[in-house]
């Protein structure tokens, strides 16, 4: 059930009702019943990955918990009788215990994942290497299922539980509200990447019809369709025809095509967090906000702070900092320290932990060297942007006014805007020589009268279209630069009635009137579903 | 009492946006929904017979070899049949019958004659053709079943309760026309027959495919049977024909297969290829499109064929002398023949 069809605009319409019509108490078993329908329309055989994903956290969940609660009660009696050493020994005792079940829930759903996702590519290195090797011989491929969204439910529901390992919060204890919480249907296909505590509130909590925090939810999904419908699909049209024919589009075409990618998928992905944030907002619940305005960026740092964020933050806290200071990577630090001097000593494990945050990063968006070259191509820059940094602080003290001056602050901005576009385009070819080539052809091929002189319009979209891209993108530039004032659905509500319901009415025509959807246009997926 | 004036207000206002939105979505549907008026005209001869008086002895359904090989003015002029055309283009046997059905909701011909040539397809072939068969009709029962035994895969049946939601991309696309008959339609058939007048002799047959089946699949059977018991349930003589176009190709295994069918149900089953001769058929002047569709020349021989049979094989009565009818026919025929001069003009034909 796609997200722009009617069948989901209905369903998500049917579940409002059922949720503000049943007495309160039923509303989180309503949206328990709602997203395991979602599911079952998505595929019933995806039921049992979801289901055993679940089963396992809660289960190790309250594990976890029940072996805090002993440790707390034998602390609490045995206290006045064990020296400091003793309790030491027997805290470190018990948290083997519970790095034991942790591990053992990590390993299990992390396998699951592994096996689903990327057995056909380890197959694939396989054979490649067997045939670099001159073996005729070749393993098979495998035909197994993907569930939907399981690298999101998976990487929420591990958060869940390393949390509850780390005593952040307790394990939840009804097994059907953790159901919920792993399940919730509007972020299941394209994140947020929840975490329990900011969550778990608002979800299990009662919510009455509120005319106001419903219209904002409308509003926003609203507008996430504007992004996706009219922007998004109508881009996805060049964007196709340019990567899918690599030998006809070169030169400027790969730039067109790398720019359009840019904005593509900024409309694509935020357009549906917009949808997902906007249908929790009409159920009266509060989901994480996953951007910020990326594209005004000054850096690829500031970027990835501002991009994606609950996924960033996700690897940050469950992969870097566990990472950094494990007890190996400690041996390392003492060592590079010793051996490479302090200054560069220190930075070589978090050149490590980053190292490996990126790798997982681009294999956790795609079984294929694409999303690792794209993985490690971000830790290049950063790396890199990183090294340089005293450059900066040289050049900046050398002049100081520049920092301030609106022109370097654009220029920054662009220099980031090129940066991701050039590392996406690891997303858009076949495959990494590919990319590589095409990345060539934009310095070799000079071809930029062609594009202007009409070759804009082979690309599937007429000048109608483009006019409609051209004003879809002032008005998202618009409402960008409004937010940094505040929220715009704020200072929309102020003004009277009849401005209020000209301005949704108008966007809701353009969706309707403008949205690249129905039979001639492909039903094409959100970009993140597939991760 | 402040609250309740208040209320009141916020009702007012709700009930003026409703409203407002409401009109504005339904002048925008008229606006973008296409109007068939230049170019193909087959988009509205379904619509068009909600129009007429419904008191019709014969009733035609199936495809272009229907709307535009057989002419009811000549079933008038020359023995007093009053029929209707229900056809469109590719119209496929499960629209036929729905539309059959349809119109069985408004009257009860004593004879209904269907164009054998549909069964060769089993499944929906094309969402333009389904479009134009399937929108002109009214809501009804029978709507929603053509709709749904229509839907190629990429359809959706709210696409045809608001049709603005298909045409909604027509916005850029729009000429003149879609403002000039945003609320009604030109008409364009004679009671469902589609005129031409121009010839375009049939001097190149394309040789018939070879097909990997000849079988009439189980779907194309299935609601060939419905219409032969709709009839049947109705009291209503069932005509099977096969009109006389040269292509498609009417293959052999389908004539043995359309013969068996007709015995086995007692039906009476006329192919009209085998009538040119006794027709008076010539497809160097009777054809404007080389053989694939008839002009009014030769769709006037073979509705003259088929006008004696109603008479002598179905004992149709001759119904000129009725006033009403023959004022409403007087109107239509005048119409029909101004239509034929201009067209003469147009195509400058003798």
């Amino acid at each position: 059930m796609l997200f722009t069809s009617y069948e989901f605009m209905i369903f998500v319409l049917v579940t409002a009702v059922l949720y503000y019509v049943l007495p309160k108490k039923m509303q989180w078993c309503v949206l328990l019943v709602a997203n395991y329908v979602f599911y079952a329309i998505a595929g019933v055989e995806f039921l049992p990955f979801i289901l055993v994903t679940t089963v396992s956290a809660y289960l190790v969940g309250m594990k976890l918990r029940s072996l805090k609660a002993g440790q707390e009660q034998y602390l609490a009696v045995h206290k006045a009788e064990m020296s400091r050493e003793e309790r030491k020994e027997y805290k470190a005792k018990e948290k083997k215990k519970q790095w034991r079940w942790l591990l053992l829930t990590l390993l299990f759903n992390l396998g699951i994942l592994a096996v689903l996702k990327y057995t056909n590519f380890a197959i694939s290195n396989v054979n490649s290497v067997m045939k670099a090797f001159g073996s005729e011989g070749a393993l098979e491929f495998v035909d197994l299922v993907l569930p939907l969204g399981i690298s999101f439910y998976t990487f929420q529901t591990l958060g869940y539980v390393i949390d509850v390992y780390r005593g952040k919060y307790e394990a939840e204890t009804n097994p059907f509200k953790f159901a919920l919480f792993v399940s919730f249907f509007p972020q299941l296909v394209q994140g947020p990447i929840s975490r329990f505590d900011d969550l778990a509130q608002s979800l299990f909590a009662q919510h009455k019809f509120d005319t106001k925090t419903v219209s904002y939810g409308l509003q926003r999904i609203l507008w996430g369709y504007f992004k996706k419908m009219v922007i998004a699909d109508r881009m996805l049209i060049a964007v196709k025809e340019i990567i899918q024919n690599g030998d006809t589009y070169q030169g400027a075409y790969v730039f067109v095509g790398m720019l359009f990618y840019a904005l593509e998928l900024y409309a694509d992905f935020t357009g549906g967090i917009d949808i997902t944030i906007g249908i929790a907002e009409v159920l009266g619940i509060k989901v994480t906000e996953n951007f910020r305005r990326p594209y005004f960026s000054k850096n690829i740092k500031e970027y990835w702070n501002r991009w994606h964020i609950t996924m960033g933050t996700w690897f940050t806290d469950y992969i870097f900092y566990p990472i950094s200071v494990c007890q190996p990577m400690l041996n390392i630090s003492k060592w590079s320290r010793s051996h490479l001097g302090d200054a560069l000593g220190k930075r070589v494990p978090v050149y490590l932990s980053s190292f490996v945050v990126w790798f997982t990063t681009g294999i956790w968006h795609g079984a294929s060297w694409n999303f690792i070259a794209w993985g490690l191509g971000n830790f290049v820059v950063i790396m890199i942007s990183q090294e340089l940094e005293p450059l900066y602080r040289k050049f900046h003290a050398a002049f100081p006014a520049v920092k301030d001056k609106w022109a370097f602050r654009a220029f920054q901005v662009v220099r980031t805007i090129l940066l991701m576009s050039t590392l996406r385009m690891f997303d858009c070819y076949r495959d990494v020589p590919l990319t590589f080539k095409m990345f060539g052809s934009m310095f070799t091929t000079w071809n930029w009268g062609e594009v202007l002189g009409g070759g804009l319009l082979g690309l599937g979209l007429d000048v109608k279209d483009y006019v409609i891209l051209f004003v879809g993108f002032l008005v998202l530039l618009t409402v960008s630069l409004v937010q940094r004032r505040g929220k715009v659905r704020d200072k929309i509500s102020a003004k009277p009635l009849a401005v209020r319901a000209v301005i949704w009415y108008v966007l809701f025509l353009a969706v309707l009137l403008f949205g690249a959807y129905g039979v001639g246009y492909d039903a094409s997926q959100f970009i993140y579903n597939q991760f | 009492m402040e609250k309740k004036k208040w209320n009141k207000k916020k009702t007012v206002a709700a009930a003026l946006i409703v409203t407002f939105v409401w009109v504005t979505l339904w002048l925008l549907q008229c606006l973008l929904v296409p109007k068939y008026a230049s170019e193909v005209v087959e988009g509205n001869l379904i619509a068009e017979y909600y129009q007429e008086e419904k008191d019709h002895d014969v009733l035609f359904i199936g495809d272009c070899e229907v709307y535009e090989n057989f002419v009811p003015a000549v079933l008038w002029e020359e023995y007093g049949i009053n029929s209707y055309i229900r056809g469109s283009a590719q119209q496929l046997i499960w629209q036929s019958y729905y539309l059959l059905e349809d119109a069985l909701r408004y009257e009860k011909p004593d004879v209904v004659i269907f164009n054998v040539l549909a069964l060769q397809y089993n499944e929906p072939q094309r969402e333009a053709y389904n479009r134009m068969s399937i929108e002109g009709m009214e809501w009804s029962m029978s709507k929603v079943g053509a709709i749904q035994s229509s839907m190629m895969e990429d359809e959706n049946f709210l696409d045809y309760v608001f049709p603005i939601l298909r045409y909604h991309s027509r916005i850029t696309q729009l000429k003149r026309e879609d403002v000039q008959y945003m609320f009604s339609r030109p008409k364009v058939s004679y009671n469902g027959y589609y005129m031409r007048v121009d010839s375009k002799p049939a001097t190149n047959i394309p040789e018939p495919k070879r097909l990997a089946n000849y079988q009439f699949g189980d779907n194309a059977y299935k609601y060939m049977d419905m219409i032969t018991n709709l009839c049947k349930e109705n009291d209503i003589e069932l005509i099977l024909v096969k009109a006389p176009s040269l292509y498609p190709h009417w293959y052999d295994q389908w004539e043995v297969q359309m013969e068996e069918y007709a015995a086995e149900n007692d039906l009476k089953y006329i192919n009209f290829l085998e009538l040119q001769e006794e027709c008076g058929l010539d497809f160097n002047t009777d054809t404007y499109d080389a053989g694939l569709h008839l002009n009014l020349w030769g769709a006037i021989k073979i509705t003259d064929y088929l006008g004696q049979y109603l008479i002598d094989e179905c004992g149709l009565e001759d119904r000129r002398s009725e006033e009403h009818l023959s004022k409403i026919w007087e109107e239509k025929l005048a119409e029909y023949y101004a239509e034929i001069e201009r067209q003469k003009v147009l195509y400058g034909v003798e």
